[in-house]
């Protein structure tokens, strides 16, 4: 059960220019993102003395970028192995090694090359062992892949459509018409959904997420020594970490996974509301990890803002757009402003919090949720200012 | 044969290499806990419902049906899949319970459906590996 229900806060954030092509080291976008995240608090690099990051073999260490940035007073470090299950895990962690007294500012990050480098959409190590030999050589290798599995479940068991999973690229595409750090900024239609070529029925391309080189970090601390920092704070009210029973040997594993309609938020929604107080009804905006269309069906449902199944109607009534009832990833998302591996939807989440949005801000936004994951484990926070 | 054979073949290991040997002679064998009695895919070292690292192999009927499917238009990696393309990928629970991922073959993408009965299939792409397959049933 958490118990640090507004004890721990956002203090700064970063973040590098999302593209394709970045030119640069991993080191170097990783240290920008976190510079500017130290910049934004008005703290000093020796007064950072923590880091969380993650990586999927395409990232660089913390130690590299506390060593060039200079933050030579590290003395807490966690580099996870992990996916977009942890893009919110990470806060979390964070948190918990202040409240642990083994650190006092924590520095999150996680930055890649995901276009020119590393490609995490172009299919996983290509040999097909461990659990591997049970699905690479049938061909199903790369992420797209198996998250169309999990969304052909859901349309067989509930009748979810394609124009269903449309609303979604296109409600994430006109919020990215107003950020302009996304990299997909042209507003699309339903046709326009459906004129995208199938990639892996029953997804086609719009339905996938972009591939991003770009870094973002995250700074936390204590809410009491946030207070005296440069930004207003932006509270953690609540968080939580898990997933359902059988979760695999690796992210794509869900071969023993009880029911693909149902994703890991359907798990950890109750621990969710509960560490934070509130439920689904008092969110003024969620930025929900999309790293394709059908995933923000799944949690919509697991996390309780429609019942299961309607998430489908749900987003094609509208309830999702900036003016609806529950604004959805109001910076473009993954799927349009780009895939920092679900990082970038904390920093969205702050920013409207802290009413920084400009020309994206949902008036009045005080509760904020955040979700990370897709599959059969995932991690979310509940964020207030 | 295994010099034209692109795709991925399955490195067997100390853990499931009496089922792929049991492909081998076309028999699809299931991990089967001896402590509780209940089988397990894929083949892992222990029995998650009782703990127990006792078991044996037993043949599984091949019979079962489509839980999920997915169809493949877009070659990864390119040269390896690009003769493949549409390629259908199921979920195949089995009449034993145990879940599966295959390729559904002898069956054109359009025609699957969700509880399409299908069984086993074997296809010999090397020398050592034989990869269960389901067709229509
Ligand atoms: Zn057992």
């Amino acid at each position: 059960m958490w118990s640090l229900r507004d004890k721990y806060a956002i203090a700064g954030i970063g973040h590098t220019n999302y593209s394709s092509r970045s030119g640069r080291t991993v080191l170097d976008l990783a240290s920008e993102a976190c510079g500017k995240a130290l910049a934004d608090a008005g703290l000093m690099a020796a007064e950072i003395d923590g880091f969380v990051s993650y990586t999927f073999n395409d990232s660089v260490p913390a130690m590299a970028v506390a060593t060039q940035l200079g933050c030579n007073a590290t003395r807490y470090v966690v580099d996870l192995q992990a996916g977009g299950n942890a893009a919110n895990l990470v806060i979390q962690t964070a948190a918990m090694a202040i409240e642990a007294g083994l650190a006092n500012s924590v520095l999150v990050y996680r930055a890649m090359n995901g276009r020119s480098g590393f490609r995490l959409g172009g299919g996983r190590e290509f040999r097909a062992q461990g659990i591997t030999q049970f699905t690479a050589p049938f061909g199903w290798i790369t992420y797209p892949q198996a998250m169309a599995m999990w969304c052909r479940r859901h349309m067989v068991k509930y009748g979810t459509t394609s124009e269903h999973l449309g609303h979604v690229a296109v409600t994430c595409r006109a919020n990215a018409g107003l950020n302009p750090r996304a990299m997909k900024r042209q507003p699309i239609t339903l046709d326009d959904y459906f004129a995208s070529r199938p990639i892996v029925e029953p997804f086609r391309l719009l339905d996938i997420c972009l591939e991003t080189d770009g870094a973002c970090a995250v700074l936390v601390t204590s809410a009491e020594r946030a207070r005296d920092l440069k930004q207003r704070p932006v509270r953690i009210l609540g968080a939580a970490y898990g997933g359902g029973p059988q979760q695999g040997d690796d992210l794509f594993d869900a071969l023993r996974w009880p029911e693909h309609a149902t994703n890991y938020a359907a798990y950890i929604a109750d621990e969710l509301w509960r560490s934070a107080g509130v439920g689904p009804q008092d969110i003024d905006v969620a930025e929900i990890y999309d790293c394709f269309t059908y995933s923000v069906l799944a949690q919509l449902e697991g996390f309780g803002f429609c019942k299961p199944g309607e998430g489908g109607p749900f987003v094609a009534s509208g309830a999702i757009a900036r003016d609806g009832s529950l604004p959805v990833n109001t910076h473009g998302g993954l799927l349009s402003e780009g895939y920092i591996h679900g990082l970038n939807h904390v920093i969205e989440a702050v920013q409207q919090l802290r009413g920084e949005a400009g020309p994206r801000q949902i008036q009045g936004a005080e509760l904020a949720l955040t979700t990370a994951g897709a599959m059969s484990c995932g991690s979310a926070l509940v964020l207030r200012n | 044969m295994e010099n034209t054979y692109l795709k991925p073949l399955p490195v067997p290991d100390p853990d499931s290499e009496p089922f792929w040997q049991g492909c081998k002679r076309h028999r699809l064998l299931l991990r089967r806990c001896t402590d509780c009695g209940r089988l397990r895919y894929p083949p892992g070292p222990v029995c998650a419902h009782c703990g127990s690292r006792a078991g044996e192999w037993r043949e599984a009927s091949g019979r079962g049906r489509v839980y999920s499917w997915i169809v493949v238009r877009h070659p990864v990696p390119q040269e390896v899949f690009a003769a493949e393309v549409p390629y259908v990928v199921a979920l195949i629970e089995l009449e034993e319970g145990v879940r599966l991922a295959s390729n559904l073959v002898g069956c054109p993408p359009e025609a699957v459906a969700a509880d399409m009965p299908v069984a086993v299939t074997f296809e010999d792409v090397s020398e050592t590996i034989s990869l269960p397959k389901f067709r229509p049933a």
